[in-house]
């Protein structure tokens, strides 16, 4: 029928146009950078884009991992204070016993923070609690907890040992080592989400959970799989945000969760599951950490910050679902009852 | 043909202590099409659900190459090699056509990485084998319902699946799908599968199978070779009464007009319908699915309004751009889906029948329960609903009673125009032939039905007047006298409108 | 299954269905007053501050502006939405009555603007959802972060202070000859309202309706759109309501006022026994939900408990209340497969929690030794 051709042909350019919207946020970036840089020439120095990096890095490592478990129709509100509570643990320990090798500090705060995203995993799975109300009830919790933890005190720059504060901010071939640690996850991610069983049965999970089941997929396990792989993911990122602030405090990341769920939502990935990838997911921390700094740069009132997060969320989830339904619109004649 | 592939003596399964399956044989012969027929609730779907293992009989045996075998589920179903195409697709949308054949099951290179180019290269074989022309990498939610079943269709090859049952795969397809559809099927006969194939349009299986099950109530009927089988006979089998007895002819005599349709049109789904309808009056509107009949008639409705044209109510053009609205003109519809547009069904019968007309029982915006279960009460005797009161839930309620809950909700919207898509769809004779006499009643009483069916039968028997649509554009209008099926079924499957009839 | 039509009497009853007393009795509500209860004696049991009349009082007005915007967010989950910006919105409009105050504004006025923008935030969000059939969700998420960003814009680091006390009455003050805060009796009549609409209106009928089946409820002629837009609106003018109320009590507004908020709100909805997916629920079982968490939160302060640690409590009472009936069906389901294998995870898992546990509490007590 002429229209069905017609449909797939369109579908072939819309094919595009969506591929390029990983192009359109890289140009928007770019523009965004030469903005600012016009505005106040010192941000285009290599000195303040290494804090460009270090804020997207930190916020691309978590939002890979909320753009994961959003692809399988999720979503995990703990983030933040799964990065607190390991954060405060972490940097417990390291004052108690300095002398600690840092692989070890490492690991110890991805152990806490696979702890913590498995209880997630467990509520939601075998517990059969929505996402949104297993994570908005564990980001209680688990912030309540550094209190419990912590007594409402915090570790100081002093009380931490030098190699520990290096650990986000030491570099490596001029970069950050936070920013190489960031490349290599999202190196290891992309992998995963593109040529690994599991990586695809994600995708397949999300895009159709019950042809999932048919097919073979144990989506229990996947999806259990996502929120321990956000927990690790936290943790570390935990680890990385002491180092790098040196200090941990009750409020760590208090409201980042938010920040995750934004990169991620203008990175591409569609709240309604099965799509997203890497290379969005950057450009959107990219974006937000370019917004961030870029303000502060050119003067602007710190406090457009959030409005500005706001707004690019409604930008890009409006632009999203015209976009959606006129693709849906252009090609499924009719759905199958 | 050789012996059985699949032999299934004495089954029977029952539900909650309601028979879906009595003592029903069927045998399944490699390399054949082995159609089932049989109206909803014949027990056709629960018979595909034990063959592929979601359901277990609670008697009878069922054996596989002469071996006696028990499913415990649809893996090992699918591992002994029976594979089901549904209606509903299990298609994953944002996912390639390559890895939607192989999703779960997916090449392996050797460090334990998926190896794509496998998976590519030996989709591009299974789709060449069935003579598609189809990218592998192409993304499943841009293709058409029919590549996407073509897509099924692969998975199920390449999963050597030496069953395979298509459970109405033809209801969203247009004819040249269909076409290519039968093509496909043809080439897996010859190539030894056993197809087993579900269709309630009969002439479709005289076009593509080889032998026809007809099961009626739950109960075996009868197997025929299609080369010796004739139509009314099947339908016998099917209905057990012949047509005359089931759809009781009413003569009316048509009033004013009332709707008039000029060159109503929306882009990609229909084009140029014209129609007029008068009081009393019952037009049928026949085609095949896919020709845009409950379009048509969700662009009168305003569900998804027209692009262009016209609409007269009464005399008056109006403009129709949302359900409200319609009903304000006095229009109603019993939509085609009932679970999902027509029903709540987590909500009771008063709650359903009132939901369009809760206003009228709101005092300044308070809603006196009362009255609402008191009209409830009224529209469901009226229509006979079985069920143990008003405050049932709809859910409880069988097919034909949900049907009846529908109907009453409209008809308490008194409609001067009532439009039925697919009404007697999926509900048992008893409760058909007492929609069909409500039918009559109604428009005895003067309202204008515009019945949407696909079964000839039935629009032969009810329609004062029948137009027959094909791919968005009516190619045919008959009276009451000169329609035939032959006629209607030629109408519904050409491309060029026919010389109109008088009288449009 | 569908039932059978032969088992069913030929005539169809005008009368209710009597349902047996088992299932009526283990309706959610009653468990929620089994808890109060229970709450209760453990209260009055920890210290005799706790059967106080004033001091009840007294704290039972923390929760009131919880309380009123908990009134539409049930309203919105009950349709199957959600509103993830009360609290945004309650901060913007609180900051913009305080930003006019600061400027000379007649803080009455002010209120009045402030509530009108409530108003008009809540237009913004029911729109954008009802038009764009985007999860309400995101939209809110995005609305979360812009209406409080736009607080900030407002009010950046300054506070208003200095509000009449004829204003801060509505926060602090009683009704007169009586304990009973005003902003409690508010609350009561806003509920009594809420809850009239919602169970006893066309309007709320119409929310069921579209919680179960959002398409069936379009097919009847209902205008869906404007339902979902009518809720939010309301929501964003309670937000502001909620807004004059909390900078009344707290004499002052900074722009992360009520930061969090949101979640209690949903928290207090969702325990209450309003499931998350739209179509069942009582106001009857939030404001229950309200009582239960305010007198634990009470409990817990008489305990000394700090209140973000109470939020251990409150966030593991949402994921319980939300888990507990799904376990009956969860043991039906795996009574076939008790295999070696899943003993193995649930040791495991016991394991694991046991030794975070204990690391947890070493640890810190490793530290603070040391100070």
């Amino acid at each position: 029928m002429a229209s069905d051709r017609k449909g797939v042909a369109r579908g072939g350019l819309l094919v595009r146009a969506a591929r390029s919207r990983e192009i359109v946020l890289g140009v928007f970036v770019l523009l965004l950078i030469l903005a600012t840089g016009l505005r106040s020439p010192s941000f285009l120095t290599f000195e303040s884009f290494k804090l460009v990096l270090l804020d997207a890095a930190m916020l691309a490592v978590i939002a890979l991992a909320q753009g994961m478990i959003i692809i399988t129709r999720g979503i995990d509100l703990s983030v933040a204070s799964m990065l607190g509570l390991t954060a405060m643990m972490v940097a417990f320990v390291i004052r108690a016993y300095p002398e600690t090798p840092i692989i070890l500090t490492v690991l110890l705060g991805i152990a806490l923070g696979g702890v913590l995203g498995s209880l997630n995993g467990v509520i939601i799975t075998a517990g059969g609690v929505p996402p949104i109300i297993a994570t908005l009830g564990t980001l209680s919790a688990y912030r309540g907890l550094v209190f419990l933890y912590s007594n409402g005190s915090w570790i100081n720059a002093y009380q931490l040992p030098v190699d520990f504060k290096q650990l986000a901010k030491g570099e490596w071939l001029g970069l950050p080592n936070l920013v190489v640690f960031a490349v290599v996850i999202a190196i290891m991610v992309y992998i995963f989400l593109n040529h690994t069983h599991a990586g695809r049965d994600i995708y397949a999970l999300g895009s159709n959970p019950e042809a999932a089941k048919i097919a073979g997929i144990r989506t229990g396990q996947i999806t259990f799989m996502v929120y321990v792989i956000c927990g690790l993911v936290c943790g570390f990122a935990g680890v990385m945000w002491a180092s790098r602030y040196e200090a941990a405090q009750t409020n760590t990341a208090l409201g980042f969760e938010l920040q995750t769920v934004a990169a991620a939502v203008i990175g591409g990935v569609s709240m309604l599951g099965g799509s997203g990838t890497v290379p969005g997911v950057l450009l959107g921390a990219l974006l937000l950490a370019v917004i961030q700094n870029g303000l502060t740069v050119s003067g602007i009132s710190p406090f457009w910050q959030l409005a500005v997060q706001g707004f690019l969320i409604l930008l890009a989830v409006i632009s999203d679902s015209t976009f959606q339904q006129r693709a849906r619109r252009l090609s499924m004649r009719r759905v199958a009852r | 043909m050789s012996g059985p592939i699949l032999q299934m003596t004495n089954i029977t399964k029952s539900f909650a202590g309601v028979h879906a399956l009595r003592g029903v044989q069927f045998d399944l012969c490699p390399g054949e099409v082995h159609a089932v027929l049989g109206e909803n609730g014949a027990g056709k779907s629960t018979l595909v659900k034990i063959i592929t293992g979601v359901h277990q009989p609670d008697g009878g045996e069922m054996s596989l190459n002469g071996q006696r075998i028990q499913l415990a589920g649809p893996r090992e179903a699918a591992e002994l090699g029976i594979s089901a195409i549904y209606q509903e697709l299990s298609i994953f949308p944002d996912l390639d056509v390559a890895e939607n054949i192989y999703a779960g099951r997916r090449p392996t290179l050797p460090g334990g990485l998926v190896d794509w180019r496998q998976m590519h290269r030996e989709a591009g074989r299974l789709l060449q084998a069935l003579s598609v022309n189809l990218d592998t990498r192409a993304k499943a939610r841009y293709l058409s319902i029919a590549q996407q079943q073509t897509v099924e269709i692969a998975r199920a090859l390449s999963v050597n699946a030496r069953i395979l049952i298509m459970d109405e795969p033809t209801s969203a397809l247009t004819l040249s799908e269909v076409h290519d559809l039968f093509q496909i099927v043809r080439r897996l006969r010859d190539n030894g599968t056993a197809v087993l194939f579900i269709s309630h349009r009969i002439e479709e299986l005289f076009e593509i199978a080889d032998r026809v099950t007809v099961l009626r109530d739950g109960a075996y009927v009868g197997t025929r070779l299609v080369a010796e089988a004739r139509q009314d006979e099947l339908i016998r089998m099917m209905v057990g009464r012949t047509i005359d007895d089931l759809f009781p002819k009413q003569q009316v005599a048509a009033g004013d007009l009332v709707l008039r349709v000029r060159d109503l049109s929306r882009r990609g789904v229909f084009e140029g319908v014209s129609f007029d309808l008068h009081k009393g009056e019952i037009l049928g509107m026949a085609g095949l699915i896919g020709a845009g009949r409950t379009e048509v008639s969700q662009a009168l409705f305003g569900i998804a309004p027209a692009d262009g044209g016209a609409i007269e109510i009464a005399g008056r053009p109006v403009q129709i751009t949302s359900p409200r609205q319609a009903m304000e003109c006095g229009l109603a519809l019993v939509p085609e889906d009932r679970q999902h547009h027509g029903l709540v069904l987590p909500m009771t019968i008063t709650d359903n029948i009132t939901l369009p007309i809760l206003a009228r029982f709101a005092r300044q915006g308070w809603l006196s329960g009362q009255g609402a279960h008191l009209a409830a009460f009224d529209a469901a005797t009226r229509l006979e609903v079985k069920a143990v009161s008003v405050w049932q839930r709809v859910r409880e309620l069988s097919g034909g009673n949900q049907q009846k809950v529908v109907l009453a909700k409209w008809l308490a919207t008194a409609p001067r125009i009532l439009i039925l898509d697919e009404p007697t769809r999926g509900i048992d004779i008893g409760t058909k032939a007492a929609v069909h006499s409500l039918m009559s009643e109604l428009a005895a009483q003067g309202i204008a039905i515009l019945m949407i069916s696909s079964e000839l039968p039935e629009v032969l028997g009810m329609s004062d007047r029948i137009l027959v649509m094909h791919e968005g554009r009516v190619t045919g209008t008959f009276d009451r006298g000169e329609a035939t099926q032959e006629r209607i079924m030629m109408a519904a499957t050409q491309a060029a409108p026919m010389e109109q009839a008088d009288g449009l | 299954m569908t039932a059978s039509d032969k088992a069913v009497p030929a005539s169809i009853s005008l009368a209710p269905v009597r349902k047996p007393l088992l299932p009526r009795l283990l309706r959610w509500e009653w468990f929620l007053v089994v808890l109060i209860l229970g709450v209760s004696l453990l209260n009055a049991a920890l210290s005799p501050y706790f059967l106080n009349v004033q001091n009840l009082f007294r704290a039972s007005s923390d929760f009131m502006e919880m309380g009123l915007m908990m009134l539409p967010m049930v309203l919105i989950i009950v349709t199957g939405n959600v509103d993830l910006a009360v609290a945004s919105t309650l901060g913007m409009t609180a900051s913009f009555m305080g930003l006019m105050f600061n400027n000379g504004v007649n803080i009455w006025l002010a209120a009045g603007a402030a509530l009108l923008l409530g108003a008009a935030a809540g237009l913004f969000s029911g729109y954008l959802i009802a038009r764009l059939k985007v999860p309400a969700l995101v939209i809110t998420l995005g609305t979360y972060a812009f209406y409080r960003g736009l607080a900030y814009v407002m009010l950046g680091d300054q506070a208003a202070t200095g509000y009449p006390s004829s204003f801060t009455y509505i926060g602090q003050g009683t009704l007169p000859g009586t304990p009973v805060p005003f902003s409690m009796a508010l609350f009561l009549l806003m509920a009594l309202v809420f809850g009239l609409v919602l169970h006893k209106t066309a309007f709320g009928r119409y929310l069921y309706a579209i919680g179960n089946n959002q398409d069936a409820v379009v097919y009847s002629g209902i205008r869906v759109a404007r339902v979902k837009v009518i809720a939010f609106l309301l929501s964003g003018t309670m937000s502001a309501l909620a807004g004059l109320v909390l900078a009344a009590r707290f004499g002052s507004t900074r722009p992360d006022i009520g930061t969090g908020l949101e979640l209690a709100v949903i928290t207090a909805a969702v325990l209450g026994g309003v499931d998350i997916n739209g179509g069942k629920g009582t106001m009857v079982g939030a404001i229950l939900s309200l009582l239960l968490i305010g007198l634990m939160r009470f409990g817990m302060g008489l305990l000394n408990i700090q209140d973000q640690v109470q939020n251990i409590a409150i966030g593991a009472l949402l994921i319980i209340s939300v888990l507990l009936p799904n376990v009956p069906q969860k043991i039906r389901d795996r009574r076939s497969g008790w295999d070696a294998r899943s003993i193995l995870v649930v040791l495991l898992a016991l394991i694991v929690v046991v030794a975070f546990g204990w690391f947890f509490f070493w640890s810190r007590a490793v530290v603070f030794s040391l100070s």
